[in-house]
């Protein structure tokens, strides 16, 4: 398939020549945002000088990140909580993500369609994306959408995970607030699920609670938390709503406040976003190191030599590794 | 990580059903591409900033109601005006063969009839992204 990259010279500034991206972002122009993050998630060569240029201007928004089992509700209670926010005069921006199918490669981003009333608020910006297999129901490129909109301005930033579960693991790394969103009548699914999110929920919703069930959902995970929680200091609030009505928003966004206040005034925030930066860092030096040695070893075919020579018993592979490891850092 | 197509599934107008819209937009999905589906009732505005904040390849537009030689070339300009220089815009659903020259005339890449298989739509795009 031929797929022609974008970004150069196809979208010429004024005078003709291509246009500054990052600064045009900066500026608060909605087309640059949307480049923006069209390069970050497809690599494009420009994506690291965008990020460079935006990264002093990152920091300021709150990252809301909103997980729980797919038809759970997590999209339409997005659309709430960023209607309120609105009210509040709290510009928003949405990252949603949704599985891509593995045997296509394609998928079907179906989150949007709960919110196509935000569509025409300019203080929103929506943007869907596919895991592109990435497994920790985020993409691989979600912590840098969410930094193009953070330094195009947002105020609140929410982040909603595919919802596979147990393997929603990445979001807590991602978000300075962690909602989990579970439904009654889940049967034995639930068992399953309350263990792998008990500890990554830093707030608790049990939506559609005009079903039967929600109560004693509420009990079952407060006794969960109980046992999980004796020896910490926020206990992870529980808050029913019925999202699709409006119901139980407004409690739902105080404990939101709450824990943001909570972290904030602990010094947990500054914490969670060291460490998420740590995290980055390394990230991006093991990706490095793992181009390097692509470029070197494998493309040059200086690998196969190796193991021509390892498979021959001249050497070993922790020989060969120790090796190429000397070369690179010097 | 690969580039992927991108396209906005809408159904602007008022007309009540979206049966083919889901159709074409499973095999896009089917077909490798990433597809934003907005649902029933947009308008024009609204489907030309969704595909501005998705910043889609292509709008695939579906209609039944009879309201496409106003719809259509509404969310081109629309489109245009925001930068959207381009993005394809194709269009389906019970046109008639009439109309078909001032669709395109207005930049509306191809239209489909009833008729037309998925896989004439995914050719199409694949051979006329940009
Ligand atoms: N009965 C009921 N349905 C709801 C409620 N909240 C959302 N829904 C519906 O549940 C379905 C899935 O919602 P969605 O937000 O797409 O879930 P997601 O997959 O977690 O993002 C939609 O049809 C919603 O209209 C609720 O509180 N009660
Ligand atoms: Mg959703």
């Amino acid at each position: 398939m031929s797929f022609p990259l974008r970004g150069h010279a196809l979208y010429p500034a004024k005078g003709g020549a291509e246009m500054d991206i990052a600064q045009e972002l900066l500026n608060g122009s909605r087309l640059a945002l949307t480049r923006a993050i069209t390069a970050i998630e497809n690599e494009y060569d420009e994506a690291t000088d965008i990020m460079k240029k935006i990264y002093p201007h990152t920091g300021n928004a709150f990252v809301l990140g909103i997980t729980g089992p797919p038809g759970a509700g997590k999209s339409t209670l997005t659309d709430k909580l960023a209607r309120e926010y609105r009210k509040q005069g709290k510009t928003v921006g949405i990252v949603a993500i949704d599985p891509t199918s593995p045997f296509s490669g394609g998928a079907i981003l179906g989150d949007r369609i709960r919110m196509n009333g935000l569509t025409l608020d300019e203080g929103v910006f929506i943007r869907s994306m596919g895991t592109r297999g990435s497994l920790g129901g985020l993409s691989h490129k979600t912590a840098d959408a969410v930094k193009a909109m953070d330094a195009f301005g947002k105020d609140i930033i929410f982040v909603e995970t595919v919802g596979v579960g147990q393997s929603e693991v990445d979001i807590v790394k991602a978000a300075d607030t962690t909602m989990v969103v579970l439904i009654p009548g889940m049967g034995d699914d639930i068992q399953a699920i309350k263990a792998g999110i008990l500890e990554i929920g830093d707030v608790f919703t049990i939506n559609k609670a005009d079903h039967e069930g929600a109560d004693r959902l509420v009990t079952e995970l407060n006794m969960m938390l109980d046992l999980d929680g004796v020896m910490k200091d926020w206990r992870p609030p529980i808050q029913k709503v019925v999202a699709n009505q409006g119901i139980g928003i407004q409690e739902v966004i105080a404990i939101i406040d709450k824990h943001h206040s909570y972290i904030k005034g602990n010094g947990q925030l500054a914490e969670r976003r060291i460490k998420r930066t740590k995290d980055e860092m390394l990230d991006i030096l093991n990706s490095r190191i793992g181009s390097y040695i692509t470029e070197k070893i494998v493309d040059t075919g200086i690998i196969d030599d190796f193991v021509r020579d390892i498979k021959a018993r001249k050497t070993d592979p922790y020989t060969v590794a120790a090796g190429i490891m000397h070369d690179i850092l010097k | 990580m690969e580039k992927r197509i991108r396209v906005l599934v809408a159904k602007p107008g008022l007309d009540g059903h979206d049966r083919g819209a889901k159709v074409v937009a499973r095999a896009l999905r089917d077909a490798g591409f990433e597809v934003i589906y907005t649902g029933l009732r947009q308008t024009p505005e609204q489907i030309a900033e969704a595909a501005l904040q998705e910043d889609v390849n292509v709008v695939a537009m579906s209609i039944l109601s009879g309201a496409h030689s106003h719809l259509f070339p509404k969310v081109v300009n629309l489109l245009r005006e925001k930068g959207m220089k381009d993005t394809l815009v194709i269009g389906g659903g019970v046109i008639p063969e009439d109309d078909i020259p001032a669709l395109k005339e207005a930049g509306i890449a191809e239209v489909f009839t009833p008729g037309a298989l998925t896989t004439d739509i995914v050719e199409f795009i694949k051979k006329n992204v940009k």
